[in-house]
């Protein structure tokens, strides 16, 4: 549980990223939490409630509002997660997501670094006993190859093949992600797309990326995928691996059509907190952890 | 059954016919990906110890364990015989089994025996116990030629480091888990 000092905080944490936003000339919005249809990802559990789902990422509507000519967007809300708990993750979480339109990847990444950079400075600035100083002075790329070549003994190609990506990922990789100023894990692998579009140039892999900062995942974000049939055929795939059932976003995919190019970004938030309050676990950033409820 | 979202540092399964202790746990998730659980664990029979990460569908069998009070009762040719305080069914366990636990107990303590499928596995001592010192160097008051332990057998024949002040005869506490003198026990 958060100090009352420790709730200032979070409170200017929340107030800080949104004037950012403002200050940039994104418009914040509220998408509905509660909806009968979530994008179908395999490996995400979604809370049920009633016949609704609670939404498990604001994805689905913010990409319908770009749709109708909205160029520029963000919101900070609460996502679920159903089964997810433990050191950085929580079954309640706090997701920041922004999207511009006509923009790919490259412009997320730009934004990540200016967003924490002026977080840093302005928290900072308020709390300077209690804000963490983070070393922000030099900003990374490393291809998901590149980053395999580098510290894991099993070859990309052989990690997927063997259905090992994610543990030779975690066990790896991540560790040694972020320890010397911040690093984008860039370029996945097509079979980890998402919904990110492919690169146009290299059809293997797809331009999404994730930011890390001391070995901690704090941000994912893509060129937005914007072929309706492309994303269907994604979908349908995806379906068949839930364990849970639920009927193809067809308004999604029909308002899809509607992007040209567009590029969108998730941030855990109370991850991002951690490291700006030095808290080693998710649950010391929060009003009321799990255990205290 | 267990399912993975089950597992936590604590938690007692069973693997291939052997009990495990899960010693140390971890919960991740890689962006987009699966959901992973990372455990260290040690095998409680062997001592043996590994790490793995299981998913989500993966399932466990809970170890099939039992703790009981006894009394421990003699022990001959190495073998260390025990008495169910409930039940009075009689058991041994053999020295090896037993380990630095030897060194602690007495007839008639009360101990907690942990047993697998029936077969005793390890025992839980008081954390503290009194024993005897029966042998023991006699200490000249006031002597500081500097040294400040000297050791001391007690009962058991366990030796061990003491404060140059403790005689044969006294009764020392000593604690299990360390294995270490604490303090004279006055009676």
């Amino acid at each position: 549980m958060l100090s009352a000092e420790g709730l200032h905080f979070r409170a200017a944490f929340f107030a800080s990223i949104r004037q950012f936003f403002v200050s940039h000339d994104f418009l914040e919005v509220d998408t509905p939490l509660l909806s009968p249809v979530i994008l179908p990802e395999a490996n995400i559990v979604p809370v049920s409630a009633g016949e609704q789902f609670l939404q498990t990422s604001p994805e689905l509507y913010m990409k319908r509002l770009l749709a109708r000519g909205h160029h520029r967007l963000f919101q900070i809300c609460p996502c679920f997660r159903s089964e997810e708990q433990g050191r950085l993750h929580l079954q309640e979480f706090k997701m920041l997501e922004w999207y511009h339109l006509n923009k790919n990847y490259d412009q997320l990444m730009q934004d990540c670094k200016e967003l924490i950079c002026f977080l840093a400075a302005a928290l900072k600035k308020q709390f300077p006993a209690v804000c963490h100083s983070l070393d922000l002075a030099v900003w990374q790329k490393i291809t998901v190859a590149e980053a395999f070549a580098q510290y894991v003994p099993v070859s990309l190609e052989k990690a997927i093949q063997n259905d090992t990506f994610d543990e030779l990922l975690v066990e790896y990789v991540e560790p040694q992600l972020g320890i010397d100023g911040p690093v984008f894990l860039i370029d996945y692998p097509a079979q980890m797309a998402s919904l990110a579009k492919l690169k146009a140039d290299d059809q293997t892999v797809a331009e999404r990326f994730e930011l890390y900062i001391n070995g901690i995942e704090i941000a994912n974000g893509f060129s937005e995928l914007t072929d309706a049939g492309e994303q269907r055929m994604r979908f349908r795939e995806e379906i068949t691996r839930l364990s849970w059932d639920t009927s193809m976003p067809e308004r999604f995919l029909d308002e899809l059509d509607e992007i040209d190019e567009a590029a969108g970004i998730a941030m855990g938030l109370d991850r991002l907190l951690m490291l700006f309050m030095a808290k080693t676990h998710i649950d010391e950033v929060q009003s009321f952890a799990p255990k205290e409820r | 059954m267990f399912t993975a979202s089950d597992l936590r540092k604590g938690l007692k399964i069973q693997i291939d016919g052997q009990p495990y202790i899960v010693t140390d746990f971890e919960f991740s998730k890689p962006g987009k990906g699966q959901a992973l659980y990372r455990c260290k664990m040690r095998n409680m029979m062997t001592g043996n110890q590994f790490s793995k990460t299981y998913r989500s569908g993966d399932k466990f069998e809970k170890a099939a364990l039992e703790e009981r009070k006894m009394q421990y009762l003699y022990n001959m040719d190495n073998e260390y015989h025990f008495m169910d305080v409930k039940s009075f069914d009689q058991i041994f366990i053999q020295k090896e089994n037993l380990g630095d636990n030897v060194n602690f107990m007495m007839d008639n303590m009360e101990i907690d025996v942990l047993l697998f499928d029936g077969k005793p596995i390890d025992v839980s001592l008081p954390i503290f116990v009194n024993l005897v010192v029966t042998i023991a160097e006699p200490w000249a008051k006031g002597d500081t030629s500097g040294n400040d332990t000297k050791p001391v057998t007690v009962e058991t024949g366990y030796v061990l480091q003491v404060p140059p002040f403790v005689e044969e005869g006294d009764k020392i506490q000593i604690d299990t888990r360390t294995g270490e003198y604490v303090t004279r026990v006055k009676e």
